[in-house]
């Protein structure tokens, strides 16, 4: 069986990743003749005068084709007499990293090119840190355009050793520098006359040689569950995919984060009955007693995997929309999805020198080494052990947009130094005294709308009724608890999680929290949500922006308008109304008397 | 991993693709051409899931137009394996009398990629797999496995979601939904190698056969039914010929040639000098006429 290469194609725009991929398939006899000959049609009305334009084989969507660039990986499949390859040709467009990144993710090697008249810049310095971060261990350096320096020697010296300088930090395995010229086809598939010099291997016979071991560090048993099977009564069998060992009837297992043993008691590798199983295999396997393991969970043989709810990891923003630190995202890290939230940004990598640079908010296509912070504990290895429980995304949650990918690099120790203190006085006896369930009742609006009045008003019914109730005011709190903050992005985002642990901590103590906030952005309510948990009832105080402005109790929003009060919600900064609150009032509508009336009305369902 | 084969890993990606479908998404359904690659499809999804039967439906889009034999094949396949099978046909587009001789692309909107997106619609499924393969095509070569869809089902090739490691991103919002990709990564070879290993029935149309059939515009077309029309100057004749892809008989080349085994077909794909698109009459239209009609939600 002849092994299976996985590599990518990497580097800056126009150095001609596309056409050297071509012309090697052409060159190696490995196209069907109606692709060779749609290339030969297509080349007529390109743009090298009839001679054959290589790229074209790959750059198969039509805006790729207009703008004759690479926007998205195009894999391509071929098979030589001594191995089979999985090449997936990446964009060079700074515009479309993450694209590269996705290539990047699933290779073992990559081709770097540089074009032989511009030397290693940024970007190529960007892919080759991209590479090294999805753990790409063998690299390719191809200086292309040869035929363009006359094949200068001197100059394809300097530019090796511009790219080693950077890579020596990088802990690769290989790394091989070629001098090609992709459109002439020197060193492609054969040794080129041209660069006497170069004692190497050309393109082709090198990829065909160069051992790429995929060595897992562990070789302990290890596999994320994917699926709990129940098709009757007397089966349940756990299915997902072996990472990492190997497994046999009879063996114990050790189910994660429960920390439950048990033994297999059978094994199915697809739909066959197996004695034992390896890495790479998907398997069904059911256990000899019951114990808690659902989607998400890790069976392991592993004594020392790591289990925590917080860790420091390298990541790569994606999304057009920046990230915020604080900011709540879903994290899918093995088979398990999860709210999380990047705390803080410890430092950004420069591109260039590879050093650290200060930021305190991120934005697409940048490095970034930070700390992420999640709802629970969660299975996971470092991603130098094992690719997959080391790696992750981060998935906004409105957009569902694949925000960022990472690397995990280390545990955080938070969750064993500082564990969870558990008292004999719990938050049930504590409402159950008051005679109350407690909740948060979350006022959201413009500035001017009411919250607080409304707020105040429903506060004075509750009290006269016989509950326990606690008001916070966004005011209020940034004089003490949030002096320090301001109303930068990052310190409304903050502003919110603050608020939101204290109303969770008035919540624990038995009270009613009312929370008057003008929270304008869904993530954050959605985070707020989540740190409180089903006490949050989301109340949206829906007054159009002409009233608000109308009143103008504080005279803010005049200001705003004179452009003296930056980032101003409704005027200068933007408000998501919510999608689906628990209650809206619009108090243009209403009198304070009725509004306060149909508000604490509605708050009595939540409260029976 | 290394002990795993190549087929073998093909294998294991396919089927970690469908559990994650039917462990993250909320109403998945499998796509049935009746095809080669969707007889891999089942197959993998049979062995993905055992001793349990696949927890999703399956859905053939009927045009009307296949073959006869395509059509047995399904009923009886369904029925030996226990599935769930949904039958739909444009019944808007068959009552109009819209045909693959007449109406030409036409033909594909209403029969194809309308009833396709009308059926998903009506069954509310929010994630569809499809046996599509990077190697068939260039715009299906930059798909990503996990492809999203809005709520008119059209692709945004420009603008596709990142696709990191096989952490894929199932996530949603309502009236969007997924089109999804197991045999990605496989390639022609690698069907016809799965299916003499893993011994996959598939529909006999394959396998070479003295059949009826009239050349037309370079192709050789198969006379399934009177419906087709005669020109004058055409006159049907009996050839051993078999076909390298399936979908409406009136827009499906067949090749001469003699295998009439798994072994010989092979044979024949391994020495083949065209690629098997070159039997499917619909994509012989110009550079870039898929990734159009994906746009407009053709899978």
């Amino acid at each position: 069986m002849k092994s299976l290469l996985k590599f990518i194609t990497c580097g800056s725009v126009d150095d001609g990743k596309s056409t050297l991929i071509g012309h090697m398939l052409y060159d190696a006899k490995l196209l069907f003749a109606d692709q060779e000959k749609a290339l030969e049609l297509d080349s007529k009305v390109g743009s090298r005068g009839g001679e054959i334009d290589y790229s074209l084989l790959l750059d198969g969507l039509m805006a790729e084709r207009e703008q004759g660039i690479t926007i998205d990986v195009a894999y391509r499949y071929f098979t030589t007499d001594s191995r089979s390859f999985i090449v997936a040709d990446t964009p060079g467009h700074e515009e479309y990293t993450r694209n590269m990144a996705v290539g990047a993710s699933f290779a073992d090697l990559a081709v770097i090119l540089v074009d032989a008249t511009k030397g290693v810049i940024t970007q190529t310095k960007r892919h080759a840190r991209i590479c090294a971060l999805m753990g790409i261990k063998h690299i390719v350096l191809a200086v292309n355009k040869m035929d363009l320096i006359d094949f200068d020697q001197k100059r394809f010296e300097e530019i090796k050793e511009d790219f080693e300088q950077m890579t020596k930090s990088f802990n690769l395995e290989s790394v091989q520098v070629i001098p090609v010229s992709a459109t002439e086809g020197d060193n492609i598939t054969k040794i080129s006359k041209k660069t006497f010099w170069y004692d190497g291997q050309p393109l082709l016979p090198y990829l065909e040689n160069i051992e790429v071991n995929n060595n897992v560090d562990r070789d302990e048993f290890v596999m994320p569950v994917q699926r709990v099977s129940r098709p009757n009564h007397t089966f349940r069998g756990f299915q997902g995919q072996i990472e990492a060992g190997n497994i046999s009837v009879g063996e114990e297992v050790i189910s994660l984060p429960s920390k439950e043993k048990a033994k297999v008691k059978s094994l199915l590798v697809t739909d066959k009955e197996a004695n034992s199983a390896v890495a790479g295999q998907p398997v069904t396997i059911q256990l000899d007693r019951e114990v808690d393991v659902s989607r998400g969970c890790v069976l392991t043989t592993s004594e020392n995997i790591h289990m925590t709810d917080m860790f420091t990891a390298q990541i790569l923003w994606m999304d057009d929309t920046k990230l915020v630190p604080g900011r709540n995202y879903f994290v899918k890290l093995g088979t398990k999805t999860l709210p999380g939230t990047v705390m803080s940004i410890k430092h950004k990598i420069d591109i260039n020198t590879g050093g650290e640079l200060s930021a305190d908010q991120l934005f697409k296509n940048d490095l970034v080494e930070c700390d992420i912070s999640l709802s629970e504990n969660v299975v996971f290895d470092t991603y130098e052990k094992n690719k997959v429980l080391g790696g992750l995304i981060l998935i906004d949650r409105v957009s569902n947009m694949t925000s960022a990918c990472g690397v995990i690099n280390h545990p955080l120790r938070r969750s064993t130094n500082v564990v969870w203190q558990e008292t004999d006085i719990t938050k049930q006896i504590r409402a159950q005294q008051k005679g109350q369930s407690p909740l948060t009742l979350w006022f959201t609006g413009l500035s001017g709308s009411g919250k607080s009045t409304l707020a105040n008003a429903v506060e004075k019914r509750l009290v006269s009724l016989g509950n326990h109730t606690m008001l916070l005011d966004g005011d209020n709190v940034r004089h003490g608890l949030n002096r320090n903050l301001g109303f930068k992005e990052a310190d409304r985002v903050e502003n919110i999680r603050r608020v939101a642990e204290v109303s969770k901590l008035m919540n624990d103590a038995g009270l009613i929290t009312l929370a008057s906030f003008i929270s304008p952005y869904e993530s954050d309510r959605n985070n707020a949500r989540e740190i409180i948990g089903k006490e949050f009832i989301e109340i949206y105080v829906s007054t159009p922006l002409e009233e608000c402005e109308k009143r103008d109790v504080k005279g803010l929003y005049k200001k705003a308008r004179n452009g003296k009060i930056p980032n101003f919600t409704g005027i200068s900064s933007p408000y998501e109304e919510p999608k689906n609150p628990d209650i809206e009032i619009d108090t243009s509508r209403y009198s304070l008397e009725d509004a306060t009336e149909f508000v604490v009305k509605e708050i009595m369902k939540y409260l029976s | 991993m290394t002990q795993l084969t190549h087929l073998d890993q093909l294998e294991a990606e396919a089927i970690y693709i469908i559990r994650e479908v039917a462990a993250e998404c909320e109403h998945p359904v499998m796509l049935y051409s009746i095809g080669k690659d969707s007889s891999v499809m089942l197959h993998l999804a049979m062995k993905a899931f055992y001793p349990e039967k696949p927890p999703f439906p399956f859905m053939h889009i009927d045009t009307t137009w296949k073959f006869k034999e395509m059509i047995d094949f399904r009923d009886r396949k369904a029925k030996e394996l226990g599935i769930d099978m949904i039958v739909h046909s444009n019944m808007a587009g068959v009552e109009q009398g819209i045909n693959p001789f007449e109406h030409g692309p036409a033909y594909t909107d209403v029969m194809k990629t309308q009833a396709l997106k009308q059926a998903l619609d009506q069954y509310g499924f929010t994630a569809a797999f499809g046996g599509g393969r990077r190697d068939e095509e260039k715009s299906r070569a930059k798909e990503r496995i996990f492809s999203f869809r809005n709520a008119n089902h059209a692709w945004d090739p420009k603008n596709q979601k990142p696709e990191m490691w096989k952490l894929y991103n199932t996530r949603i919002n309502q009236g969007e939904s997924m089109r999804v990709f197991p045999l990605s990564n496989w390639t022609e070879k690698d069907i016809w190698q799965y299916i003499r290993k893993e011994n996959i029935d598939i529909v006999p149309l394959y396998f070479a056969k003295e059949r009826p059939i009239v050349e037309r515009g370079g192709n050789i077309i198969m006379v399934d039914d009177d419906r087709m029309k005669l020109e004058p100057h055409e006159k049907v004749v009996l050839k051993k010929v078999r076909f390298r892809t399936l979908g409406c008989y009136p827009l499906t080349g067949g090749v001469e040639s003699k295998a009439d085994t798994l072994d010989a077909i092979i044979e024949e794909t391994l020495g083949a000098v065209s690629s098997e698109r070159t039997s499917r009459v619909i994509d012989h239209e110009a550079t870039g006429s898929m990734e159009r009609r994906k746009r407009e939600g053709y899978f």
